[in-house]
């Protein structure tokens, strides 16, 4: 981590969204006192993490981890219900992750896609403030996926705040109200998710165009970037179909045209290289690193 | 106290294992019948001062309890492997409650597996007055308090893997060098070297009834007290680094 600052206020639903690597867990590790920060501080409520978590403020869904042994799935989450001050109904909580179904069955023999419905429960049962969700997915299927987020829907609907970490674009867009870009133990963007996915969400030109001009292209709409090697120019677009159409129009015997979606990690090379300060209005380029959820 | 609950699911978890029941009862039980079953009318054992079937009962009661307060060892172990132990650090169960309700379920269990000798050794022939049962439990409960300390402290050192083995070997040469298999004399290097380790006292707990009737001697205290705070440090360190909290 190299200095990080993020205010989340209440209610939010916000994305932490970056490759593998990014730092997105260690952030995540320190909001919830798992990992103390070598120097800065971090808040939770305005208070302390450990804090924050002793009074039950906090819950979260940790990217690994498997269920002790021995016990059904309806007394494991009733038992980590037991340890919060205003745990949800156990029973409703079954049924919003989908576990109903399979809630006396001992937890050494679920499925891993059970497994995650129960970690879920766990999570969730716990009613917190603030709920945390580290690539909470990952380990689900395409119907799993959706049944979870429309879960957490819900429960952000309840006036809840919900911040989880996330490598898919799709994934931030769709369901956080805000996302913020990391990359190298550094926030690189933060914004709402149709100003970063507008960021992140590229699409290249890649052709052989002889006799080209650096400005002239450059100029085409739709164009943000130019790189040339030779005669075979790079283009960065924001809308590739307006520069497509421009491009073929001024240059009628460009071949080889490629057109690709920038995945996240070549545009967080984008970010995180050449035009960092302009992009970066949320980065903080100091050694503080306060991060927290505040009202 | 939001712990209750969660003792309670964490004792039904450990009654629900099928290895506490083989290592803290079944395995002590059947060696206690056959070692003292056929000897029961062995009043004054090896000038022990005491009956054998009531020493092979305390004998094999430490085995049994000091299984059982290792187990909570075993569980830890487990937790930390499936990453349990960083969804509870999450909760507002604090260390204090988290290890009390490990501690306590180990004692449970270790009452369990003493009650069992007890019933064990009453059938054949040991006769106590009260006052000598309670103090003898006295004492073999206090005598547990080292092996919870390292119970913690091995939970916190070793993977659910190497625990088994190491936990097994560990138990079996307490229980030897401390006399629960056989007794070690009053003279030579082991009755000498033996005063220094706590399974030692444990079994030394059935001495209640000798004659004399003192079962620990100041030494005992002091071995028992030493054993346990070093032990005690050795586990909160262990802790520590296992968490990385200061």
């Amino acid at each position: 981590m190299r200095g990080i600052d993020v205010r989340i206020t209440a209610g939010e639903t916000v994305a932490l969204l970056g490759p593998n690597g990014a730092g997105k867990s260690t952030t995540i590790d320190m909001l919830l006192g798992l990992l103390p920060p070598d120097a800065g501080t971090v808040s939770v409520f305005g208070r302390p993490p450990a804090q924050a978590v002793a009074e039950g403020a906090v819950g979260a869904m940790l990217q690994t981890g498997a269920l002790i042994r021995d016990l059904s799935v309806r007394e494991l989450v009733t038992m980590m219900a037991s340890l919060y001050p205003t745990p949800l109904d156990v029973g409703e909580v079954l049924e919003l992750t989908g576990a109903s179904g399979f809630a006396d069955q001992r937890t050494q023999k679920l499925s891993g896609g059970q497994t995650q419905r129960v970690r879920s429960a766990v999570a969730l049962v716990s009613n917190p403030e603030l709920l945390v969700l580290d690539e909470p997915t990952s380990a689900m299927d395409v119907e799993g996926r959706r049944a979870f987020w429309t879960t957490m829907r819900e429960f952000a609907a309840r006036g809840k705040t919900v911040l989880f970490a996330t490598h898919y674009l799709e994934e931030a867009d769709a369901y956080a109200d805000r996302a913020v870009l990391m990359a190298h133990g550094k926030i690189v963007a933060d914004g709402p998710t149709n100003e970063i996915k507008a960021m992140v969400g590229t699409r290249t030109i890649r052709a052989t165009l002889p006799g080209s001009d650096q400005d002239a292209l450059t100029d085409l709409p739709g164009v943000s970037g130019v790189e040339r090697r030779g005669e075979t120019a790079t283009l960065s677009c924001t809308d590739s179909d307006a520069a497509i159409r421009a491009l073929l129009a001024a240059y009628p015997d460009a071949r080889d045209i490629e057109i690709v979606a920038a995945g996240l990690e070549q545009a967080f090379l984008e970010l995180t290289g050449d035009d960092e300060q302009a992009l970066s209005p949320g980065a903080s380029a100091t050694a503080r690193s306060t991060r927290g959820a505040e009202r | 106290m939001s712990g209750l609950i969660y003792t309670r699911y964490e004792l039904l978890r450990t009654l629900r294992n099928r290895r506490f029941f083989i290592l803290s009862l079944g395995f002590p039980l059947i060696l206690f019948f056959l070692v003292a079953g056929p000897n029961r009318n062995v009043h004054d054992y090896n000038k022990t001062g005491i009956s054998l079937p009531l020493y092979y009962m305390i004998g094999y009661a430490s085995f049994g309890t000091m299984s059982a307060m290792l187990s909570c060892g075993g569980r830890i172990a487990a937790e930390r492997a499936v990453g349990w132990n960083r969804q509870l650090r999450i909760s507002p169960l604090s260390v204090r409650s988290y290890f009390r309700a490990k501690v306590l379920t180990a004692y449970m269990m270790a009452l369990l597996s003493l009650a069992a000798l007890y019933i064990a050794g009453t059938s054949l022939g040991v006769s106590l007055a009260a006052s000598e049962w309670l103090k003898m439990t006295g004492l073999i409960l206090v005598g547990l308090i080292p092996f919870a300390a390292l119970g913690i402290l091995l939970g916190h050192m070793l993977t659910p893997d190497s625990i088994g083995p190491a936990m097994g070997g560990g138990i079996s040469l307490l229980a030897l060098l401390g006399g629960a298999f056989f007794p070690l004399g009053s003279h030579g290097f082991l009755p000498n070297l033996a005063q220094f380790i706590p399974s030692y006292w444990l079994v030394q707990a059935s001495h209640v009834v000798a004659v004399g009737g003192h079962a620990w001697p100041l030494k005992g205290w002091i071995v028992m007290a030493v054993w346990t705070i070093i032990l005690a440090r050795l586990a909160a360190r262990a802790y520590r680094r296992d968490t990385g909290r200061v």
